[in-house]
């Protein structure tokens, strides 16, 4: 077993620097088509398909019939490569794409998120994963279930991973729209659907078995497609070509500029300027609903006299627009003008310094923020350590020894994209403001009109100088990694690849994701609540159905473009923490915990997160001005996971302790091997010393 | 099984380790964003104390501490005479 084992790993090894290569190769024959005449649009095609058919591949020849290899890859994943798979499973494509936006805008109050989704991996060492292994079934309400009797624990976790994991997985079919809707020129549903294509190969087949050795692909792909163009940045602005090591010096020149920008005329002309759009739309706002009247009359008579002095056709059909832009009703006009006046009144100050923490306008609103960033760690970092897709990823290693290695390895390769997310944001930041912003607008390079196209970067010349000033740009958050490559200078290739990495990002955390909602439902109601007599075949049959169906449903979702799936992810973490923490640690480390207890905990737990978000976002019709102590409802975990510990605790000391046979179960987990001769174990340790 | 006194201290150990970690992790984390302001003043290479631990340095202790846990429990484990045979 051992030797066989070491054979798998030193062949997996051999297979995956090969991979490696193959991959690199792949990349630099397409720079050279690209030197040859390949066109961009083609460009974009050939890593879309030939990295969906690759993982395609893999999914067929990693197809498999047996229950164990479908749910826990046949237990054999070495620590190394567990850890890559599950960097691919956790990092999404909110990590990829996003993260480096966010801290573009959010500079320090960004680093919550890096925090957050790198510390929680201490939890998942320190409580969770070697126990889990030891316990070594298939999903994480089978803990449950096993630690604490009967079918409620279980359901209830069942119930959580769905609630948890189902939004996350619409927002990662969600991103694989937008990636090759942008990149590939597909239609945003089309895009969808080839997404959930490139899923499903991967999974359908082969489960778990299939999943983890694709995410190990994924990985590689999306490593090297996060790294390459933040390097070569790097090296062009410092000479260095380490990004992680030299930032700190950007950084410092970033707040000189930062400095002396914020305060130039110019800068404070357009703020001036903003502040009196923004004024000018609460008046509009206060006015309603004569205000609408007012400005449609004013609009309409704009438009009749430019046509009765025959104005040129382009400035005519811009007063129709602007005619038809204005709101139908007095709701529609509260929220359109409520929208820019948000919009106005950001700009009308200079933005954040990159590296003020906890900044506010007084010594209570810089308290809220910091209690707030406190509260979001500790959500993001209990969150990462109670969602069921990552945890079950401990279940494939062959030993509870490889389980603590491969939590490692896991932070590792995590560590590598996160701690190069502020690297990202910080050169790209400098960029922006030493580049682009005071040239003239004419002359911008042709990255800000191709990302302008698609409406991921707008320019308002609000003072007409023809100069871009930093207030009159705005950004989205995805452009920042998306268009590093072009901003860099770097060839079309490039962009390809990032585009080929955000993809790997999105399907590998949308097959981990799905093959968790899947098995809880094929295996956790199915299995051990329907038909518990039922084959293995069968077994997998349900679950395959099953997987199709989930799947199905979560890209019909994401079809429809939600609004507020963002939100929705965010809270995931929030949801997993409050349910399934307490119960999951208390199950390993306090053997009073019992059923009653769990059950209450979780429950209440859940019902404190849930009620607290939907108290204070307005997706649930509630507001912020019930929040307690300010905490956002993004944290609700932060009341929801201490109230479910409180329960937890109380109606487990209020009704009898577990039985023996739990006892026993708890005392199997705690220690990777129990039984055999202890005597002759104590007396070998006494002659070693 | 009946645990002996050998398998009690093998946990107690266990227990005291991940406290000391676990203590470790929360003030790695949480001192320098309470601080931060303050520390911010601090220099650190370029980066300002406070930036520079949120985004990279309390990242590398959780590794250190994550990888020292394994190595320390595979070892305890082989103390004890609880590893597993492979």
């Amino acid at each position: 077993m051992a030797q066989g084992q070491a054979a798998f790993y030193r062949r997996l090894k051999r297979m995956y620097s090969w991979y490696t290569c193959g991959f690199i190769i792949f990349v630099l024959l397409l720079a050279l088509a690209e030197r040859i005449g390949m066109s961009s649009q083609w460009i974009g095609y050939v890593f879309m398909f030939a990295s969906i058919a690759l993982y395609a591949v893999i999914g067929i020849v990693s197809r498999t019939a047996d229950v164990t290899e479908y749910y826990v890859a046949g237990r054999r994943v070495p620590a190394l490569f567990n850890g890559m798979a599950t960097g691919a499973d956790w990092m999404s494509a909110a990590s990829f794409i996003g993260l480096a936006g966010t801290l573009y805008f959010g500079g320090y109050q960004g680093l919550a998120f890096v925090l957050g989704w790198t510390g929680g991996y201490c939890l998942v060492a320190l409580c969770l994963a070697p126990y889990l292994r030891k316990f070594g079934e298939f999903t994480i309400p089978d803990f449950l279930g096993a630690r604490y009797g009967g079918n409620a624990a279980r359901m209830i976790g069942v119930l959580a991973a769905i609630l948890a994991s189902f939004t996350y997985v619409v927002a990662q079919i969600y991103g694989v729209g937008l990636i090759t809707s942008r990149f590939v020129g597909l239609e945003f549903e089309v895009g969808v659907f080839v997404g959930l294509a490139g899923i499903l190969v991967c999974s359908f087949l082969g489960g778990m078995r299939a999943v983890t050795w694709t995410q190990v692909a994924q990985y590689i792909i999306l490593i090297v497609a996060y790294l390459l163009p933040v390097v070569i940045l790097s090296t062009k602005v410092t000479g260095v070509p380490v990004p992680q090591a030299v930032y700190g010096t950007v950084l410092q020149k970033l707040t000189e500029t930062e400095q002396t920008l914020f305060a130039s005329p110019r800068e404070r002309e357009v703020n001036a300027l903003y502040k009196a759009r923004a004024d000018d739309f609460e008046d509009k706002i206060n006015g309603l609903p004569a205000s609408l009247d007012i400005e449609r009359t004013k609009v309409t008579a704009r438009l009749d006299a430019l046509k009765a002095a025959n104005a040129p056709a382009k400035e005519i059909a811009a007063a129709e627009k602007a005619l038809k832009n204005i709101p139908r009703n007095e709701i529609d006009a509260r929220k359109k003008w409520g929208e820019a006046r948000t919009l106005a009144a950001g700009k009308a100050q200079p933005p954040l310094a990159h590296s003020v923490a906890h900044a506010g306008k007084d010594a209570a609103e810089s308290d809220r923020k910091r209690l707030n960033f406190i509260a979001l760690v500790l959500c993001l970092m209990i969150g990462t350590a109670s969602l069921p897709h990552i945890l079950v990823r401990y279940y494939t290693t062959p030993s509870v020894r490889e389980a603590r290695e491969s939590v490692f390895w896991s932070l590792f390769f995590i560590f590598l994209l996160y701690c190069t997310a502020p690297a990202y944001a910080v050169f790209a930041k400098y960029e922006v403001y030493t580049n682009l912003v005071g040239s003239t607008i004419s002359t911008l390079p042709g990255w800000v009109a191709s990302w302008g196209k698609v409406g991921l970067v707008k320019i308002d010349d609000i003072n007409h100088d023809g100069i871009l000033q930093l207030a009159e740009l705005t950004l989205n958050t995805d452009v920042i990694v998306l268009a590093t490559p072009e901003i860099a200078g770097l060839p079309y290739v490039i962009s390809g690849l990032v585009a080929a990495g955000g993809l790997a990002a999105a399907l590998s955390t949308a097959d981990g994701l799905l093959l968790t909602i899947a098995s809880a439902m094929s295996h956790d109601v199915y299995y051990k609540v329907i038909d518990p007599d039922a084959s293995s075949q069968r077994r997998l049959v349900i679950s395959k159905a099953l997987l199709l169906v989930v799947a199905l449903v979560a890209a019909y979702t994401a079809s429809r473009k939600p609004d507020h799936i963002l939100f929705m992810v965010g809270l995931a973490f929030s949801i997993a923490a409050s349910a399934f923490f307490p119960a999951l640690v208390c199950g390993v480390f306090w053997k009073r915990a019992n059923k009653a207890g769990a059950v209450a905990g979780m429950l209440a737990g859940l019902g404190m997160c849930l009620y607290y978000a939907s108290i204070t976002h307005p997706f649930f019709g509630g507001d912020i001005h019930n929040a307690w102590f300010g905490i956002e409802p993004i944290s609700s975990g932060f009341f929801g996971i201490p109230f479910g510990f409180v329960v937890l605790v109380v109606v487990s000391l209020l009704t009898p302790a577990p039985d023996r046979t739990i006892i026993g179960l708890i005392d199997h987990v705690r220690y990777p091997k129990l039984g055999g001769s202890v005597h002759a174990v104590e007396s070998g340790s006494r002659t070693d010393r | 099984m009946q645990l002996n006194e050998r398998h009690r201290e093998y946990w107690r150990r266990n227990l005291r380790m991940i406290s000391i970690l676990l203590t470790i992790w929360l003030l790695v984390t949480f001192v320098p964003i309470y601080f931060a302001p303050e520390l911010n003043e601090v220099s650190f290479f370029g980066w300002p104390l406070a930036f520079y631990m949120a985004a990279q340095g309390s990242l590398i202790v959780f590794l250190l501490l994550v990888g020292y846990y394994a190595r320390a429990m595979n070892r305890l484990d082989r103390e004890y005479g609880v590893q597993e045979d492979i």
